[in-house]
């Protein structure tokens, strides 16, 4: 695991210009292999016992999802969907939900506290708690609707990908606890090429649609998943089949702000160079004048 | 209390106190505000004692902005009612501009200028209350979508900068024609300036006078 000694020199860093440029690292990735998931949680547990968090115990809904979403405290979900295929077979997809690491992260951009969101040279997206004020903009701005806002201390939540298990060259604890090695955890190279392998095996096996989940819409990922229907990934719980950045986001986040502070700017420029060029609107004596005239007689 | 000869009243205490706390409330919204909206105004969280307290009391500030707002809203909004004079007076705005009140229909108690700032105000006002609801996540997070909520931003944004827009003219409006703090200061205008400025209100208010 040498390759991922750089792993905490920062690339990204929220409301934050003017950065030296990283040096290149390794870009590192989580491989889910929902070929081989067994849904038996054990990843779920392992988050929440490495980051020393704990889940209120729940209802049951009749499901297995439990809690029914992602918290503050579960970083990572297990989501299952029953799915009829046409050909009458049903399918159980179950599906480890938590953040994608996207390499053009909507979380990072929305973000206005500086170094709140960061995004370490390796690839991860971390949130830095002691300098998170609580806003949730980037719950607006993320397009798998992950980080979730802590009712306890009013600060956002979410996957770390185990940075700091990472930053000492280990895996994440989901991996480490994965008895199926579905979540596989190394550089994001290696990861592809075994992703390749497996679509291959599962192609063999019959399954046409196969394929890596690394959208290009957020510029590829640093969670992957290899989905057996890789044409439909809406049926594994709604996975986003292009997820982007929102529009709206970028609308908010890019242009407004430059022509909003320039228009500002400009209005009081306009206003000095009216006052300069046109001189103050004062009352003339004779206003004053004609004003006690009417007064005394208002009928002049 | 005596009043000083060949003034008029314009603003009574209730509306002045009601003007300035709303003032000051618009200039701390808007500061909080700009202290989010852009990187390079963050340091402005410093105002408010640090990023999250910026964060809680932004809202607030907010909430105190509908109410004192709806003060200066029901004392002022029967003058502000836009009539035909005021349509003449804005189609000769570069008169208004270079100060040529010569050429310039004889205005009321505002002119349509001050209509403008009048209701421009309000309605920013309200998209903004209800733009920032979609934002409040502290509180009100669990109410709306996401969707909502990245709808809500951006137009929350416009409209903040439409309103200091509004501000600004506003603020330059009152420095540039001389006399006319006065009336917020002291509550009181100089005949001079009325017979300059609102002649008509002048005249209707010398008319009472004789009464």
């Amino acid at each position: 695991m040498s390759v991922l000694q750089h792993a905490l020199d920062l690339k990204q860093s929220s409301a934050t210009s003017g950065m030296a440029p990283a040096g290149e690292a390794v870009a590192v990735a989580k491989l889910i292999d929902i070929s081989r998931c067994i849904g038996c949680k054990a990843c779920q547990s392992a988050c929440l016992e490495w980051n020393e968090r704990r889940e209120e115990v729940g209802v049951n809904t009749g499901y297995y999802e439990n809690p029914h979403d992602l918290t503050e405290n579960t970083w990572t979900l297990m989501r299952y969907a029953e799915v009829e295929q046409d050909n009458g077979d049903l399918e159980w997809l179950i599906r480890k939900d938590g953040c994608m690491h996207c390499a053009d992260p909507g979380c990072l951009k929305a973000c206005p506290a500086p170094g709140a969101i960061v995004q370490y040279t390796n690839g991860l997206v971390d949130f830095i708690s002691e300098n998170c004020i609580g806003c949730g903009y980037c719950i607006k701005g993320c397009p798998f609707d992950i980080p979730r806002l802590s009712q306890a201390d009013q600060k956002v939540y979410k996957c770390t990908l185990c940075s700091d298990r990472v930053a000492v060259g280990q895996g994440p604890a989901c991996a480490k606890a994965c008895p199926t090695h579905a979540i596989m955890f190394g550089t994001k190279a290696e990861m592809t090429d075994w992703a390749g392998q497996r679509i291959e095996d599962l192609k063999e096996r019959g399954y046409q649609n196969a394929g890596l989940y690394d959208p290009p819409g957020v510029g590829g990922t640093h969670v992957m998943y290899v989905l057996k229907h890789a044409d439909q990934p809406e049926i594994y719980s709604n996975l986003p089949k292009d997820p982007q950045i929102s529009p709206l986001v970028d609308l908010w986040k890019g242009v407004t702000k430059p022509f909003a502070l320039a228009g500002i700017g400009l209005m009081a420029l306009l206003g000095i160079v009216h006052y300069v060029r046109t001189g103050p609107n004062e009352v003339a004596p004779e206003d004053e004048e004609q004003a006690r005239r009417t007064l005394e007689n208002p009928k002049s | 209390m005596k009043q000083p000869s060949g003034t008029l009243a314009r603003y009574t205490v209730g509306a002045r106190v009601n003007h300035w706390v709303n003032g000051l409330v618009l200039v701390l919204l808007a500061l909080s505000g700009l202290a989010l909206f852009h990187p390079s105004l963050f340091f402005l969280t410093g105002l408010f004692g640090g990023g999250i307290l910026t964060r809680v009391l932004h809202p607030w500030f907010g909430v105190a902005l509908i109410v004192t707002f709806a003060g200066l809203f029901f004392r002022f909004w029967r003058y502000n009612i836009w009539d035909r004079t005021d349509t003449q007076w804005l189609n000769r705005i570069r008169d208004v501009l270079a100060a040529r009140d010569e050429n310039l229909p004889e205005v009321g108690r505002y002119n349509a200028g001050q209509k403008l700032v009048f209701w421009l105000m309000t309605w920013l006002i309200l998209i903004l209350f209800v733009s920032g609801l979609t934002l409040w996540e502290e509180q009100l997070g669990s109410y709306f979508t996401i969707g909502q909520k990245r709808v809500g931003a951006v137009v929350h944004a416009l409209a903040a900068v439409s309103i200091i827009g509004v501000w600004i003219v506003h603020m330059y409006a009152a420095f540039w024609v001389k006399g006319t703090t006065s009336a917020m200061t002291k509550g009181r205008v100089t005949g001079g300036w009325a017979w300059k400025h609102h002649r008509k209100w002048l005249r209707e208010e010398a008319a009472k006078v004789q009464r």
